[in-house]
């Protein structure tokens, strides 16, 4: 060990405790961004299925059966997304965690406890998010998609969701950054993070304001960046502004080759048509 | 006789206290292209919506090759799949590009073979005149060719039916004409459509059948030739001197 610097020098403090325990310091912060990244990407599809499920039609006249059903999932999403959203999760960490040990004799592991702590309540929120962003979607976009056959899945998962992933990006990495920095309540129940390690660091050396310090630039630099790298994504989420003009003889290289419809033998002229299709419409000029 | 697609039977919906549609009937014939003309509010589009099960009839029946499609049971994910829908307002997906609008639908619901929608969906979207765009998100569109790829993602389906809502209601005049050369072009290749429009110059030229509404009920049905050059019904007449005046 390098000899202790005096009580009052803070950079020789800083120094000091950079030194002696930077690998602590490094492992707290790697288990940090695990939790909040695997946490959040997980609370982010509880909360997509809560909002697929909220948001799934029901009419009470053609199908009672199912208007029940729904109506119930409704109601108990709805209950978890209230409880877990009125709650502090520093409680809700020991509540489960006490919980499962005394009423269930399950003891479990800190971390897994913590993945499973952090994504129930990322959840909670997320549901609401993703439910603001299903119904921001213009109804248009359902319609199309009801239109040419998709059932509610199919229309969600290939129309819908999409376009209100990119709408809710900005909440996910706000989810992201506020898991970062909220894992520090999982102290509570003893998840060795960053916190955690900070707390142990101050607790051995007294030098609270210097190691305080530390976790704040640590805290600091993974929210930064977790923020500039989703930044970048939404960017790219985007896509291009502009498109390539598709040459149509490449696209069309085996024009000659056959379709075979497989519907019934209606239309027959219609389709007889179809296969030596023509060519119609305007086509001049890349913008009107 | 061409087979009989679609009949509506004494069809009526009523939205609250709202009747918007009363014992509405009439036919569909394979090859047929009916025209629904009427003032704005008189229940068109309400009826093309039941028609597609957009919306669900009050009472009524419509039935489907003789089969009633809006009894408990039937699965109206698959009748939708046989009769294609085209909006006012396109209803492109947004998150997709051109090509992609086309090949999703045979690809999803109908579980075709991928590399064969991709051949049909390029030959529908070469018939309309958008092959070159087939990279194209939809907003980078003007929307004569959004709709113009509406109709080919329509048509990808290969749906024994054709529902457009207005098609070019939406659209700059100048959009108009491709729109309308493309539908007619589908008309004489003897696609089954149903087209609710504003457009009497189309509706006079191209349906087999029109139908004239008016507040929810059909005030007057027949050929293109006898709505158009011998109105029978005061109304009919009326609604049709306001646009020949113009
Ligand atoms: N979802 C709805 N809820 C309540 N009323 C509705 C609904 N949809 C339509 N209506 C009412 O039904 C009537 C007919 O509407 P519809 O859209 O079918 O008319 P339209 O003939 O298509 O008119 P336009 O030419 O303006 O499109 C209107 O009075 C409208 O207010
Ligand atoms: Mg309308």
């Amino acid at each position: 060990m390098s000899p202790l610097p005096e009580a009052n020098d803070f950079f020789g403090w800083v120094a000091w405790i950079l030194e002696e325990y930077s690998g602590m310091l490094l492992a707290g912060a790697w288990k940090t961004m695990v939790i909040a990244v695997i946490a959040t990407a997980i609370g982010c599809l509880i909360g997509f299925a809560v909002g697929i499920v909220q948001t799934i039609p029901a009419n009470r006249r053609e199908n009672p059966v199912r208007w029940f059903i729904v109506g119930l999932a409704k109601l108990i999403m709805n209950i978890y997304v209230e409880v877990f959203r009125g709650t502090p999760m520093m409680v809700q960490a020991a509540f489960i965690y006490y919980g499962a040990a005394m009423l269930f004799n399950l003891h479990m592991e800190t971390f897994r406890a913590a993945l499973l702590i952090v994504s129930i309540n990322t959840g909670a929120y997320m549901a609401e998010t993703v439910r603001g962003g299903i119904l921001s979607i213009d109804p248009g976009q359902t319609e199309g998609a009801m239109a040419i056959g998709m059932n509610h899945m199919q229309t969600m998962t290939n129309v819908i969701l999409p376009q209100a992933l990119r709408n809710i990006m900005p909440q996910i990495g706000n989810n992201l950054i506020i898991n970062i920095k909220d894992t520090c309540v999982l102290s509570i129940i003893g998840v060795v993070e960053l916190f955690y390690n900070v707390k142990s660091i101050t607790g051995a050396t007294y030098a609270f304001f210097p190691a305080y310090t530390i976790a704040m630039v640590l805290y600091f630099i993974l929210t930064f960046t977790c923020s500039r790298i989703l930044r970048a994504m939404e960017d790219k989420m985007a896509g291009p502004d502009s498109y390539d003009l598709a040459m149509t003889d490449m696209l069309l290289g085996e024009g000659t080759m056959r379709i075979k419809p497989n519907r019934a033998e209606t239309n027959a002229d219609y389709r007889a048509h179809k296969e030596h299709g023509r060519d119609i419409g305007s086509r001049e000029g890349g913008t009107d | 006789m061409a087979e009989v697609i679609i009949q509506v039977q004494h069809l009526s919906k009523t939205f609250g206290t709202n009747t918007v549609l009363r014992d509405m009937d009439f036919t569909v014939s394979e090859g047929d292209v009916t025209c629904i003309i009427g003032s704005s509010g008189s229940g068109k589009s309400t009826l093309l919506r039941c028609i597609n099960l957009l919306e669900r009839p009050t009472t009524g029946e419509i039935l489907f090759h003789g089969v009633p499609i809006n009894a408990k049971g039937s699965d109206a994910n698959a009748y939708r799949a046989k009769v294609g829908m085209v909006f006012q307002s396109f209803n492109l997906f947004n998150n997709m590009t051109v090509l992609e609008n086309c090949m999703v639908g045979p690809i999803k619901v109908l579980k075709k073979d991928p590399e064969q929608v991709r051949q049909t969906a390029l030959r529908f979207l070469e018939k309309v005149g958008m092959a070159p765009y087939i990279n194209a998100k939809p907003r980078q569109l003007s929307g004569g060719m959004k709709q113009r790829v509406a109709i080919a993602r329509a048509l990808t389906m290969e749906p024994e039916v054709l529902l457009f809502d207005e098609p070019t209601s939406a659209l700059d005049p100048q959009m108009v004409g491709e729109v309308l050369t493309v539908m007619r072009q589908l008309a004489s290749e003897g696609l089954t459509m149903i087209v609710v429009t504003h457009e009497m110059a189309f509706a006079r030229d191209v349906s087999s059948h029109v139908v004239y509404m008016s507040d929810g009920v059909i005030c007057e049905e027949g050929t293109s030739q006898q709505i158009f050059e011998n109105p029978q019904n005061l109304r009919t007449r009326e609604f049709l001197s306001r646009f020949t005046n113009r």
